[in-house]
């Protein structure tokens, strides 16, 4: 196994002592399959135990290990050090508060996500001793927006979830757009209240940039956009008088 | 219920936008085309002429004009917001307002051509 040596820049930050972030560096000799966690964990091993950063499953699963790795915001399990130049730079995900070195403050997107109903809302009675049935045709319709763990490194790409905090952001939205697809769920005109309100899905402005980052390939962009679409009809069904929309 | 107004001109934006995509890369190649020295037969004077002339094609113009004006206007209230411009209510009255003069100029030098 051939071993690589790699420059660490590690943004640190104790809010107790330190009166703004600043980098310190680390050399770690890594293996070459090595993901950028692996070079975190031996930094926290090895050299200087007291730095502190998020993370648990180690195979993209858990959604805790989001970080900015060279300014891109990624998850750090899923970044292999083959694909990276010798140094390189490592800081807390961006457009949120620091709590400590690559830890992120993430009070606020957990909010967000409670708030926009991400259960099933049924105005029927569920079915009577029998199971909900879903085609797979069904569940093909929101099943990417399933994959999402968390991560927050769409909040982290988002330009304007950086311009407005009050913005529900990406990932909330698109895990609105699960529910609002789901064929057992009816609650798209209950949620669509808070979705398509002022803080809702029109402060995006389609940049894309969250569907890029996005380690597990869901596509929060688009979800915004066809609830942008269905929010305008909305809109014209109310002011027209017709009754409203249901899923 | 809570949709904002942000809906309406969401939407018009949309479909200018949408509008717009096809047509302006036409036009542009039109343009070219003409200044190329090449004028198709239905580009003389005349011919667009009679086309502003009948209903259906003021009808037409004054879609696509309208819709690109909405589309060009929440374009530019979303540009000064990515510049950082914090000053979003008075933005809007503005370009909306320049949006809704033209869609009246619009309508009133369509209907005067005869
Ligand atoms: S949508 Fe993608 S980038 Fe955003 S939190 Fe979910 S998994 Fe992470
Ligand atoms: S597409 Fe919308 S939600 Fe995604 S990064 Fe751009 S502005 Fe943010």
């Amino acid at each position: 196994m051939t071993i690589r040596q790699l420059e660490l820049e590690v943004m640190r930050y104790d809010p107790e002592k330190d009166e703004a972030p600043w980098f310190q560096n680390y050399s770690v000799p890594c293996e070459e399959d090595w993901a950028i966690l692996d070079a975190i964990n031996y930094v926290k091993e090895n050299i200087d135990t007291t730095l502190s950063y998020r993370w648990s499953c180690h195979m993209m699963v858990c959604g805790s290990c989001g970080m900015m790795v060279n300014g891109e915001p990624s998850l750090t399990c899923k970044t292999f050090i083959r694909d990276l130049p010798d140094k390189v730079r490592i800081e807390p995900l961006e457009n949120f508060p620091i709590e400590r070195d690559l830890v992120v403050v993430l009070d606020d997107v957990m909010q967000k996500l409670h708030k926009v109903q991400p259960y099933i809302i049924r105005k029927d009675a569920p079915p009577q001793d029998k199971e909900f049935k879903q085609s797979p045709g069904a569940l093909e319709k929101f099943k990417q927006y399933t994959m999402c763990i968390n991560c927050m490194c769409c909040y982290a790409a988002c330009p304007q979830y950086g311009l407005n905090q009050n913005f529900i952001g990406p990932a909330a939205l698109a895990l609105a757009h699960r529910y609002n697809l789901d064929s057992r769920d009816q609650g798209k005109s209950q949620r669509l209240d808070i979705l398509a309100d002022h803080d809702g899905v029109w402060d995006c402005s389609f940049v894309g940039a969250c569907s890029e980052v996005c380690p597990k390939h869901v596509d929060p962009a688009a979800a915004i956009q066809q609830m942008k679409i269905d929010g305008a009809m909305e809109w014209w069904k109310q002011k027209l008088g017709f009754p409203g929309g249901e899923s | 219920m809570a949709i904002a107004k942000k809906a309406v001109v969401w939407g018009l934006f949309a479909a200018g936008g949408t509008l717009s995509s096809f047509i302006f890369p036409a036009l542009i190649a039109l343009f070219l085309l003409v200044a190329l020295g090449f004028t198709p037969d239905g580009l003389q004077y005349e011919h667009i002429y009679a086309f502003a002339a009948s209903w259906l094609g003021k009808a037409a113009l004054f879609i696509v004009l309208f819709l690109s004006l909405w589309h060009a206007a929440h374009r530019l209230r979303v540009v000064f917001h990515d510049f950082g411009v914090r000053k979003d209510g008075l933005i809007a009255t503005a370009v909306y307002l320049v949006a809704t003069a033209g869609t009246v100029m619009t309508a009133f030098y369509l209907y005067s051509i005869n």
